[in-house]
């Protein structure tokens, strides 16, 4: 096929991408996997589009003997060389800009701010581009009055010239629109998330069950963009530009645009468009969620970074390290022989190398969050609604132990877990600016809408001035810094927008200094930014944006330390025991207080017919189930056995709760 | 292969099975049995004129409000809403007077040709023209369920508790150890034909009901008796009801939901509210659920001959076409490696046999090549003193015992007929050297009581612990003691036997026992 050949190029182009990591070659070549597929769907789809926009009733015949006449004529081969072009482009953003980790603006000013970011901005006038290209292919296909952009007329005084054919225009533009929108919608609801799934299936089965909701979303919302389309044509139509008089078919009033055969012309290509786009979309998810079975251990060293054990330690890119812990979940549930391998002993020595690294990392990975709900928790509590925290201080988790490693470290809100994927939106502009404290709230990304242009200028200043910066170097100030700030806010400061009556005789503490003035420095920024109210609950799905992770954490440990009971010879488990069982506790209560504030419990609105993903707004739900189960399936496997194990006596009430089944 | 022949002869009336002890199943006479059932707490007794049944639908209450006119647009509005595309094609065309007459027309027209059409589904699968209570008795796993007082029964798989849907639509909570009864009561509630408890979670209760699935979130501390309907959770899908059969995976992960309307089947990720639809062609619909102890597979059976035999790691299937009816019932061993199910139609029971490991993706090559006959339970006259009773017929369930060593079967009878009852038949089960069933006994109650529901004890102590729903109202225990002849592990998910605090008188417990004492 036409395909084939541009297909071999672009791989040939990853493999310098993929910088010969032998794990990133595999993201890679699932990518190149899927543009393939879709490139490969194509002509079908284009072969039913041509059909459809073909057909007239009255002329069956006529219609399959066009059909055939367009696929085989030049301008044919040559749209359908530069759809294919269309689509590896397409592919290849979404392997750019996919994360596993989505960015949630929590207010509308967040949004703004993604949308206006150059970053989106460059993919969407891409999109924007791709439109009129996919839209002239349209063109060319339906032809008839479609098919130039000029074409020679008379005019009134009898010269020949080139008239501007405006139902080309108005395709062509409606490519363009349609791109740009799909691109802004596509931030909006997150639509470069990739899930994963809870339920295993066949590539082949998962895409035939997701194929007609595709078809389906594609549209509707090809409609709805047509009906914008429509609307901002009408009024830009009435501008002096488009005014020219080149057109003799004036398209600019109600009733030249209620031409129904323009109208379904329109859809029907907006549709083809956003269908391709949507299919390879698609695809992309599919292949790369697929699950990857690492080896436990190797016998070679120089393979020894591919083993699971390490790639879960690793930070870089985060789909790697969700690919590891999802395979770590499934080993632990179905496969007795790679269970085996992680309670094995190191040959020689005996150390239980691969169970200490997958504890450690499951571990640390469950203490993080704890961490960073009790930290929202502490800044949530104390006046009933979300202060900002103050510094990434509070976020300190094992796997990063630098107490003290400067100010970069202190002042950035940086959450240690990093989500950095290669996707993540801001990675690459903005990376080394100092963040504002306010973003570690609203956003987990560290790179965070915040630093759009706009915002930028009115927070870096503040955080530049402030007279912590490049000063404060213990840990200890800084971790007491949330409680001075949030109980003298309100009382010192008369202009403080909300007064909660919990916080007005609350006692004057001691007023030092730099807790002053980085108080009215606090409060100066709350004014500014009093207009981007927050969202309900985007907090919440922020917090929790990540939680995928710790699900399959609590689901692999929790299953090893079940199959531990009987398969485990050298006890190598029973030593985490209590570290595994406290850590969990504590996660637990951290979780139970969170779920106690408001807007944590309330349900989203599920919205089925869009192609965003809004599985992140439920995880905070499902971790808290996975939990609570986890927790159940060790003490329904060890049972009074638990009793032996050294933990707290606070810990051993709670867990005696469960041994009752009292939860 | 073992008959009904082989088994000892029912009871006389009047005298009930109230436990199997030294290899042999005791019975007592009723009087004695009822001080005795009465004393205990879990034993419970629903009279039927106790429960406050509903007078009328709630559709039908419409009758009770003045006539309230609405516009055309406001009530093809509603149409829509409440009965989808044919709904609105109704409306309209019942409103001739008001609409166009070339609409009225065409919506008639097109509403004809959308009857016959599905008339000519019904034709291929008949069950699709059943009103949705009849599919619920249909295919529900309790004897005569639109008769029954208790529709649905199900212990705790950890601890002792257990929960009961009653005729009223209300399900009520038992916990020996705490005072409180909890009842359920939800808007959704209606014709409850299964419920199941989550496994390794205290609250979740899943409820099949006509029109939803409810997960309800029952806190075991509160102390609130009427929990509110904030506690449940609504999951429903288009096309999906009545939902018959549930089944939760023995991990606690997922829900499964099956409707006999749908051909799809549901994986439910309750918490996150998701499902993922599993459709295979063929069938007409899905009846009956029965998820491996082990996790690793799941029955699935259709209203047709057919049943599918899902693998959980991948979710692909097997086709397991019957020769003569639908898949009526169906139960695992501990293990997961063998099923037992009968056929609507025949009066016997078939063994499969799954030797691959769980884990392995594709099951297809190691599967079973045939279905082995296990039991035959054809019609077998006893003569008893009062006059000769013949058992023995088509069964509605089975059920086998958490450590594998008795199966109970329901056997349907013949309501018509007094000397062919419903009556429940146990046997003993062994998997060595060759797997075979060995009779037991008959499992009887008080006269004029007849069997609808019955379940095993998930984790009871000294042996088997069969609960039974009577048709009078009834609940009641009936213990068997054994000693098992290796405690057997239940694979990945299964759990050891928690310590329980005594409850029965313990002289039963040091007895030896032989299970196999006839061949």
């Amino acid at each position: 096929m036409n395909g084939s050949g541009i297909k071999i190029k672009a791989t040939k182009d990853l493999h310098y991408i993929c910088n010969f990591n032998c794990s990133i070659q595999v993201i890679c070549w699932r990518a190149v996997a899927s543009i393939a597929w879709a490139v490969l769907l194509l002509p079908p789809i284009t072969l039913v589009f041509v059909i459809i926009s073909k057909f007239s009733f009255l002329h069956p015949i006529q219609t399959i003997s066009e059909c055939l006449y367009l696929l085989t004529s030049a301008s044919g081969i040559f749209s359908f060389i530069l759809l294919c072009g269309v689509i590896l482009i397409v592919g290849f953003l979404h392997l750019e800009y996919y994360t596993v980790i989505p960015t949630i603006a929590c207010s509308k000013i967040a949004l703004l701010g993604q949308l206006l970011h150059p970053r989106h901005f460059i993919n969407s006038l891409v999109h924007c581009f791709m439109g009129v290209i996919v839209a002239w292919c349209c063109a060319v296909t339906m032809g008839l009055r479609y098919e130039t952009l000029g074409y020679p007329c008379t005019e009134s005084d009898g010269h020949p010239q080139m008239c501007l054919n405006e139902y080309h225009l108005i395709l062509l533009l409606a490519g363009a629109f349609v791109g740009f929108s799909h691109s802004l919608l596509g931030v909006i609801y997150n639509m470069n998330y990739v899930s994963f799934h809870t339920v295993q299936q066949y590539k082949y089965l998962r895409f035939k069950r997701c194929l007609p909701l595709v078809v389906k979303c594609s549209a509707t919302q090809a409609l709805y963009s047509v009906r914008n389309y429509i609307v901002m044509y009408l009024f830009l139509g009435k501008c002096p530009f488009f005014m020219n008089k080149i057109s003799v078919h004036p398209l600019d009033s109600i009733a030249g645009l209620l031409d129904l055969s323009l109208l379904y012309h329109l859809w029907s290509s907006a549709t083809f468009l956003l269908l391709t786009w949507n299919i390879t979309l698609l695809l992309f998810r599919i292949f790369v969620t697929e699950v990857y079975s690492f080896p436990v251990q190797s016998s070679f060293t120089e393979d020894s970074h591919q083993c699971l054990p390490k790639v879960l330690t690793e930070k870089q890119p985060m789909i790697l390290k969700f690919l590891a812990l999802q395979d770590l979940a499934l080993l632990s549930q179905h496969s007795p022989s790679r269970r085996c391998e992680v309670f094995s002993l190191s040959q020689p020595g005996g150390h239980p190398h691969n169970w200490n690294a997958i504890s450690k990392e499951c571990l640390s990975l469950l203490t993080d969050l704890t961490q960073r709900l009790v930290a929202y928790h502490d800044t949530v509590a104390t006046n009933g609604r979300a202060k900002s925290l103050s510094s990434g201080s509070e976020r300190k988790t094992s796997s990063e132990t630098s107490v003290t490693s400067g100010t970069e470290d202190l002042m950035s809100p940086r959450p240690v877990f990093l989500m950095k994927t290669p996707a993540s939106v801001f990675a690459r502009s903005v990376a080394g600016t100092p963040q504002s404290p306010l973003t570690s709230l609203f956003t987990p990304d560290l790179d965070s809408p915040f630093a759009s242009p706009a915002l930028r200028r009115l927070t870096a200043p503040v955080d530049q001035c402030s007279p912590w910066y490049g000063t404060v170097q213990s840990p200890h100030i800084m971790r007491r810094a949330p409680k001075l700030w949030s109980t003298s806010t309100d009382s010192q400061v008369n202009g403080s927008p909300t007064p909660s009556p919990a916080s007005v005789p609350s006692p004057k503490p001691e007023p030092s200094k730099p807790s002053f003035l980085a108080q009215f420095l606090q409060n100066r920024k709350e004014q500014v930014l009093k207009p981007c109210h927050k969202l309900p609950e985007a907090s919440s799905q922020a917090l929790f944006a990540d939680s995928q992770a710790h699900i399959w954490a609590l689901e692999g440990l929790s299953y090893l330390v079940q199959a531990s009971f009987s398969e485990d010879q050298f006890g190598v488990v029973q030593t985490t025991l209590p570290s595994i069982l406290s850590c969990m506790l504590v996660l637990q209560e951290a979780v139970d207080r969170h779920f106690k504030l408001p807007h944590a419990s309330s349900k989203p609105v599920r919205s089925t017919s869009s192609m965003g993903d809004s599985t992140y707004k439920t995880l905070r739900f499902a971790l808290r189930a996975t939990l609570k189960t986890a927790i159940y399936r060790i003490t329904t496997t060890f049972g009074d056995h638990l009793n032996a194990v050294q933990i707290s006596a606070e810990h051993r009430k709670r867990l005696q709760q469960f041994l009752e089944y009292k939860e | 292969m073992c008959s009904l022949a082989l088994f000892p002869p029912p009871l006389p009336s009047g005298q009930t099975t109230l436990c199997e002890s030294n290899n042999e199943l005791l019975s007592g006479a009723s009087t004695e049995d009822r001080l005795k059932q009465e004393s205990s707490p879990l034993s419970l007794h629903f009279p039927r004129e106790s429960l406050k049944l509903h007078s009328r639908t709630e559709s039908s209450s419409k009758a009770a409000f003045l006539d309230h006119s609405e516009t055309l647009w406001m009530r093809s509005a509603a149409a829509w809403r409440d009965g989808g595309f044919t709904g609105l094609l109704n409306e309209i065309t019942n409103s001739h007077t008001e609409v166009p007459k070339w609409l009225s027309m065409s919506s008639g027209c097109i509403l004809a040709l959308l009857r016959w059409v599905s008339s000519f589904h019904g034709s291929l699968f008949p069950h699709l023209t059943l009103s949705s209570e009849d599919m619920i008795a249909e295919f529900s796993q309790v004897l005569n369920w639109s008769d029954c007082v208790v529709r649905a029964f199900a212990w705790h798989p950890h601890t002792d508790k257990f929960a009961v849907a009653l005729l009223d639509d209300s399900i009520k909570i038992y916990n020996p150890k705490s005072a409180t009864t909890p009842t359920l009561k939800h808007r959704l509630q209606r014709s409850v034909a299964a419920v199941q408890w989550k496994p390794l979670c205290a609250s979740a209760l899943a409820v099949a009901c006509q029109n939803c699935l409810l997960v309800w979130h029952v806190d075991p501390c509160s102390l609130s008796t009427r929990p509110s309907s904030g506690c449940a959770q609504v999951l429903s899908h288009p096309g999906h009801s009545p939902v018959t059969s549930i089944a939760w995976s023995p991990s606690g992960s997922l829900l499964l939901s099956a409707s006999p309307m749908d051909s799809t089947m549901m994986v439910w990720d309750v918490a996150a509210e998701s499902c993922v639809p599993l459709q295979r062609v063929g069938g007409g619909g899905v009846s009956f659920l029965s998820w491996s102890p082990d996790g690793s597979h799941v029955l699935a059976s259709t209203p047709s001959a057919l049943f599918r035999v899902w693998e959980t790691r991948m979710w692909t299937c097997e086709r397991w076409p019957c020769v003569k009816g639908r898949c009526q019932s169906g139960c695992w061993s501990p293990d997961g490696s063998r099923l037992l199910f009968t056929v609507q139609g025949e009066m016997v029971i078939y063994a499969l046999t799954f030797t691959d490991a769980p884990g392995v993706p594709t099951s297809t090559s190691q599967g079973p090549q045939a279905a082995a006959v296990v039991a035959d339970l054809s019609e077998t006259t006893f003569s008893t003193p009062d006059g000769d009773i013949v058992v023995g017929g088509e069964i509605q369930s089975l059920v086998w015992d958490p450590r594998g060593e008795r199966l109970a079967v329901l056997l349907k009878g013949d309501p018509q007929a007094a000397d062919r009852p419903a009556i429940i038949a146990v046997f003993k089960t062994r998997a060595n050297p060759i797997f075979e069933l060995l009779p037991c006994g008959f499992v009887q109650g008080e006269a004029g009581a007849e069997p609808r529901l019955m379940q095993f004890h998930p984790n009871f102590q000294h042996g088997a612990l069969l609960t039974v729903c009577w048709s009078n109202g009834r609940i009641t225990h009936v213990p068997f003691y054994f000693v098992s002849a290796g405690v057997p592990h239940f694979g990945l998910s299964g759990s050891p036997l928690l310590p329980h605090p005594q409850q029965r008188p313990a002289d039963f417990v040091n007895q030896s026992l032989f299970t196999e004492f006839l061949s």
